[in-house]
């Protein structure tokens, strides 16, 4: 009998995919996306919308017009198009949201080559470029519950723009901005539709880490660094807990420096590049310009994430050092 | 002690509990003169000479290499040239097999006194590494105590591919002829002690082990955790001793020595009995048999499709020599059976999932157990570098499969890394 079926060998193969990847950071995102859209109301849920809707569509035409093989099917460009609305305002003009996701699928990922190809996230260049561009939208933000009629539609600022507007304008100390602990830990503050809900985050991460989807490392470091630094600069617990729980701290840590392509493949890796966004991330909250750092940590760590791989290179298992020549 | 990286597979040990059963004799026997790594034999007949069980057929004089004997009585129909796997061209005994089963007269246990006289009985065997690899035994055996001298025979009975049950048939079924073989190791090379290795899937052999050997001081029963590649010799050294067999070493440099279970009870076998080695036990499995999957003593030389047809297998899509994770494809069922060969599975599905691009998502750094990078050795090897390649390390690959296993992009990684050793010039 011939016609046989040949290949190399192993003949078994995991039934992980690339999609079912995707499948599950999508599942561990939509629980902070839906309190986004509670919190936000139906405004909040068009931006996201758009963002995936376009970025689904970018990443077909992209893919049409370079005749490359469709990768719609991978679900990464749902991914993005989720992070992308989720670090967007609620009331962000669509068009601006449509750019967003033209800068993050066609001119981050898939100019490069596409999916594990780019050198920087996606979601998180084009939300720098927006606020770069766009500053006043990008910084347009709402109270929750503002669609509702028991608030009234009044713009508010972020728990860290408060923060930083009383450090910046009030002279020294720290000063706690007007929420709760408890108001930031459940997200009914102001802020990018998907980062506010530290809850939500949380259970995604910790869903990504249990189903092995995402290593503990890159977040223990990052918001370990972090949230030391703070507290050794600050020397309030509460402060810290105020600090880490502010922003885009947490969905940067869970999902965006957890990213595949654009971070370091080793734990050793993983921790360094967790440590630099910790440290960067601290700097610019605290001594910067702006009253938030994840985004540009993030980017910063990316551009390094080449060399961190060549450094944190693993030493294989009975390899030997190559004896270098004895001088004379 | 580290725990090695590796990974969990359906052990989908089925024929377990199958002992082993005389495989029909077939009608004819094609037997090549080249059977593992090393030099190929001579055949020693020609077209219409009369053979009998257990005459020496094939052999040569080169370092490496072990002869081969015919495995029935008949005649020998033709000698042909034929294409080996690695697309080498060997002579091949063809044998028309008379059904007598006459043996050979010249079988005469071997006369064994002293080092020398055991390592030469065991050439004249015929035998070879049974695990897979085939090296020939008697060159193993040949170490040279001097310079490297062995404190710890390693019997290796972990089995840690799919499907297979023949190694653990031998630790149940022939329990005596393990453990005389070890002692006759022991006993000629000077081994003070033994470790036989089981992973705790079969625990029926490991208790049946104890038992038998509970006041053999020299030999200690280990159970390892079933995790693949747990059987691959440098995964075994180190679970067994902690012994590290380093880049360019063999194992005889740590002090160790590494041998299968049913090789070893093949040369107790073999002293007590004179007859070398003819036939092998296969585990016959796989989804595309539908009937009696099992373990046979199946004569060196029948032809695969001999044991399809017999065990419903015809419609196989996929024929693997050996184990789905490092077993080699069957071209064409009318190739034979070999030496080191210790199951033939057949399969209904051919084609693995598509590959995609890859992702940097690590899998195949983190499921390693060598802790190769497998991503960037592809990256490299696409590149052609030879000097990245050497410092990531390539040549060390052991070509287990868990990094192409566990990609979820489904590359095909350890056969690149297979071709990517090829660049690298050998000193
Ligand atoms: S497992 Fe596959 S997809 Fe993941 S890094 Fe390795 S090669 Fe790339
Ligand atoms: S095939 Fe090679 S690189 Fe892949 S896991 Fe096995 S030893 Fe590591």
């Amino acid at each position: 009998m011939k016609g046989l079926f040949v290949s190399p060998s192993p003949h078994r193969a995991t039934n992980m995919s690339t999609a079912k990847i995707m499948l599950m950071v999508i599942i561990a995102l939509l629980p902070s996306a839906a309190a986004g859209c509670i919190f936000f109301g139906p405004r909040a849920a068009a931006v996201l919308a758009v963002c995936v809707i376009s970025c689904v569509v970018f990443e077909a035409l992209s893919r049409i017009v370079m005749k490359r093989e469709q990768t719609v099917s991978d679900l990464s460009a749902i991914v993005t198009g989720l992070l992308l609305g989720m670090n967007l305002p609620a009331t962000i003009p669509f068009y601006i949201a449509v750019i967003g996701s033209f800068i993050a699928i066609v001119i981050v990922k898939q100019l490069f080559g596409g999916i594990g190809q780019n050198f920087a996230n996606p979601a998180i260049a084009a939300r720098i470029v927006l606020m770069l561009s766009f500053t006043p939208q990008m910084s347009n933000w709402v109270k929750p519950y503002w669609y509702s009629n028991a608030v009234d539609a009044e713009t508010s600022a972020t728990p860290l723009a408060a923060q930083w507007l009383n450090y910046t304008e009030n002279g020294s100390s720290f000063k706690m901005a007007p929420f709760t602990l408890s108001e930031m830990f459940w997200g009914e503050t102001g802020g990018c539709i998907g980062e506010t809900c530290a809850a939500m985050l949380i259970l995604g991460g910790l869903f990504l880490i249990i189903t092995k989807v995402i290593s503990a490392a890159t977040p223990v470091a990052f918001i370990g660094s972090f949230a030391l630094l703070t507290f050794i600069y600050t020397g309030s617990l509460t402060e810290t807990a105020y600090d880490v729980l502010a922003g885009g701290l947490l969905i940067g840590a869970f999902f965006m420096a957890t990213d595949y392509a654009t971070t370091p493949i080793t734990t050793k890796g993983k921790i360094i590049f967790g440590i630099g966004c910790g440290l960067i991330t601290f700097i610019i909250r605290t001594f910067g310009s702006f009253p938030e750092g994840v985004s540009f940590s993030i980017l910063l760590m990316n551009l390094l994430t080449p060399y961190i791989d060549r450094l944190t290179k693993t030493s294989p298992f009975g390899a030997k050092k190559p004896v270098k020549a004895e001088k004379n | 002690m580290n725990k090695l990286n590796g990974i969990h597979l359906n052990h989908n040990k089925g024929t377990k509990k199958c002992e082993t059963t005389d495989f029909p004799l077939p009608k004819t026997l094609v037997i090549p003169m080249s059977q593992h790594m090393g030099a190929p034999c001579d055949c020693l007949v020609k077209k219409g000479d009369e053979v009998t069980v257990g005459q020496k057929i094939g052999d040569t004089g080169a370092f490496m290499s072990a002869p081969i004997h015919s495995p029935a009585s008949g005649t020998v129909a033709d000698v042909i040239d034929y294409l080996l796997p690695n697309g080498a061209v060997c002579k091949a005994a063809v044998i028309e097999t008379d059904g007598n089963q006459t043996v050979c007269p010249d079988i005469n246990p071997p006369e064994i006194t002293d080092r020398q006289s055991f390592i030469a009985a065991v050439r004249e065997s015929g035998l070879t590494g049974l695990g897979g690899a085939g090296f020939p035994t008697h060159i193993k055996l040949n170490y040279d105590a001097v310079k490297t001298p062995i404190d710890t025979l390693i019997i290796n009975a972990a089995e840690c591919e799919p499907y297979i049950t023949s190694d653990y048939r031998e630790l149940m079924e022939r329990t005596t002829d393990v453990i005389e073989g070890i002692l006759l190791v022991q006993k000629y090379l000077g081994i003070p002690l033994c470790k036989v290795c089981i992973e705790n899937n079969k625990p029926d052999a490991i208790e049946l082990m104890k038992s038998k050997t509970a006041d053999i001081k020299s030999i200690e029963i280990l159970t390892l955790p079933s995790a693949y590649p747990q059987g691959a010799e440098k995964v075994i050294v180190y679970s067994a001793t902690g012994r590290i067999v380093a880049e360019g070493e063999l194992p005889s440099n740590q002090g160790v020595m590494v041998m299968n279970v049913s090789t070893v009870a093949e040369i107790y076998r073999y002293t007590q009995t004179g007859m070398p080695l003819i036939t092998r036990r296969i585990t016959v499995d796989g989804d595309a048999v539908t009937k009696n999957a099992g373990n046979y003593f199946v004569p060196i030389g029948t032809k695969v499709s001999e044991i399809l047809e017999y065990c419903g297998a015809e419609e196989a899509k996929k024929v693997l020599y050996g184990g789905p994770m490092m077993g080699l494809c069957l071209y064409d069922t009318d190739q034979p059976v070999l030496k080191n060969n210790n199951a033939i599975l057949a399969f209904k599905e051919g084609s693995l999932p598509k590959t995609t691009a890859c992702i940097r998502c690590g899998r195949c750094v983190r499921t390693c157990p060598f802790e190769l990078m497998p991503v960037m050795i592809e990256k490299a090897y696409n590149a052609k570098d030879v000097e990245e390649l050497k410092r990531l390390k390539v040549t060390l690959c052991m070509n287990c499969g868990c990094c192409s296993y566990a990609c979820p992009a489904h590359r095909p990684l350890a056969e690149i890394n297979q071709l990517a050793k090829a660049l690298i010039p050998r000193k």
